[in-house]
């Protein structure tokens, strides 16, 4: 209606609904306390509030909604894995991710726009052929394509076979795609806030409280709350904070770099990654080219971008790119990630008692968020370790179980 | 660039070494149970300040110890593993139920 605009316009209030909890004092109990109010902690706490009932639940973040890995990543995802236990956690992930915006009634930007990985070599054209088969196997688009179709996806791709890593063939993830990271951990704590949930910014967890071995309780920087159940999803500081727990997780903390440039009219459609080159390139909607790698060569908590990471992450995407020699950079940054020796994630139970964990999250954590709420929701809730996320469970170290993820980052196998 | 200092070959491009892990005693296996033994394995202390770990400087195979704060990323000195490893250790199978996996 033009009047009701009108009056909006004119109007001295502008009643905005507020998406998430205005700032209030910590209550003195909560039935669940989520630490970290990243994509995954705010998940968990929708599916409490929507598909279980459970409200009384407070996420503490010690910055800000979605500040920490969730604006970091480079918001891929995608389901091509090469092991049964993963391949079938993602792919649950991405078809969760295809209706999101809907679930939400609040736009994530999701975009199929897949996702191509390429071989130079004949030992990854074998590993790929296992990785499409293992794929298909369980109902993940994923195939092996020749050159030609590699050229007509990706017109701008050099395809020369006079340089040093000429490209032979490819694995097409037709699943791949991104969305907006940001809108994303919104869109979850829009919907758990409207629930009843307390989304509690700046507000640090100092220490857990535990007794007979169950958790208690939680100190923050703000007071002391009691809590029936804790997950931790921290990722970056998993190991810290596991530890005011007692909990030791076979975890290494190492900074993840990436870099856009300025802005292009739209000229590539898929994500194209070479773990050969150690490089992965996508063009955002905004026309930014996000150019990523591998980890840095050492563990780091610290977030500073290296002028080594900018000059092998330039050398590789203008060995796929040339055109890119042009771009002038926008900004780089880092993210800290937790490299788990298996490259899978840590989820499911603790030693100690009611006390969850939702770690390990490496590189693979942005495109995990949404079955990662479903699942994490569903343990606390019902108690009962979800079959999906059985595998991931922080026990299989101690069995020698471990789940080795070879599919788990695009440029570095 | 940034430097460590190779106790062999002085200061180096950091490039040119390769990190080998935390430095943390390794357990006697024959006396170790098979949780202690996964937990040494492969479980990390993963701690944000100083820490003492194992590098190589990768052209020379030079193993050596560094301790090094992993917030501010600023190595405080680095030394020869004869500093710790001071003595010969002799490993003595043993039939031990517990040592088994």
């Amino acid at each position: 209606m033009p009047f009701g605009l009108l009056k909006y316009g004119l109007s001295n209030e502008y009643p905005a609904k507020h998406h998430f909890t205005p700032s209030r004092e910590l209550k003195k109990h909560y039935d669940v306390v989520i630490i970290g109010g990243g994509g995954h902690g705010a998940a968990i706490a929708y599916n409490l509030a929507k598909y279980h009932g459970i409200t009384n639940v407070a996420i503490l973040e010690k910055n800000y909604l979605g500040g920490g890995n969730t604006a970091r990543n480079t918001a891929v995802i995608r389901s091509n894995y090469l092991t049964e236990s993963g391949v079938k956690f993602y792919s649950e992930s991405v078809k969760l991710y295809n209706n999101l915006s809907n679930e939400f009634n609040y736009n994530v930007m999701m975009e199929s726009r897949g996702q191509l990985t390429l071989a130079h070599s004949d030992a990854a054209i074998r590993s790929f052929r296992w990785r499409a088969e293992v794929n298909q196997h369980l109902g993940v688009r994923s195939e092996l394509i020749d050159r030609q179709t590699i050229a007509e996806l990706v017109p701008n791709l050099n395809m020369s076979e006079d340089c040093r890593f000429p490209i032979m063939a490819g694995l097409w993830h037709a699943d791949g795609a991104t969305a907006r990271h940001d809108a994303v951990a919104w869109g979850y704590a829009k919907g758990a806030c409207e629930r009843g949930v307390e989304l509690h910014q700046l507000t640090e967890v100092e220490d857990i409280q535990i007794s007979k071995g169950r958790v208690t309780g939680v100190k923050t920087n703000r007071g002391r709350i009691e809590c029936g159940a804790v997950v931790q999803a921290v990722a970056g500081a998993s190991s810290i904070v596991a530890k005011k727990a007692g909990i030791p997780l076979p975890i290494h903390c190492y900074p993840l770099q990436a870099m856009v440039t300025q802005p292009y009219k739209p000229i590539l459609t898929p994500h194209v990654s070479s773990p050969q080159v150690h490089v992965y390139v996508h063009q955002t909607s905004r026309g930014e080219f996000v150019i990523g790698g591998g980890s840095d060569p050492y563990p780091l908590y610290h977030t500073r971008a290296t002028l080594d990471q900018r000059e092998s992450l330039s050398a590789a995407a203008l060995e796929l790119f040339p055109f890119l020699a042009q771009a002038r950079m926008l900004r780089q940054w880092a993210g800290t990630t937790d490299m788990t020796p298996d490259y899978s994630p840590i989820m499911g139970l603790s030693p100690v008692e009611n006390y969850y964990l939702d770690a390990g999250w490496g590189t693979w954590g942005f495109k995990a968020t949404p079955i990662c709420g479903v699942t994490m929701a569903e343990l606390v809730a019902t108690k009962k370790v979800p079959e999906l996320i059985k595998p991931f469970e922080l026990e299989r170290f101690y069995r020698f179980e471990q789940i080795n993820e070879a599919g788990a980052t695009a440029a570095s196998h | 660039m940034k430097l460590l200092t190779c106790p062999l070959n002085g200061p180096r491009n950091i490039a040119e070494f390769t990190y080998g892990g935390e430095y943390h005693p390794m357990p006697d296996p024959n006396i170790t149970d098979t949780r202690a033994w996964a937990e040494h394995v492969f479980f990390h202390d993963n701690a944000a300040g100083v820490v003492t770990e194992w590098w190589c400087h990768t052209a020379s195979s030079f193993w050596f110890l560094a301790e090094r704060n992993t917030i501010s990323d600023e190595v405080i000195r680095t030394f020869e593993a004869s500093e710790l490893f001071n003595q010969r250790i002799d490993f003595v199978a043993t039939n031990s139920k517990e040592g088994k996996l």
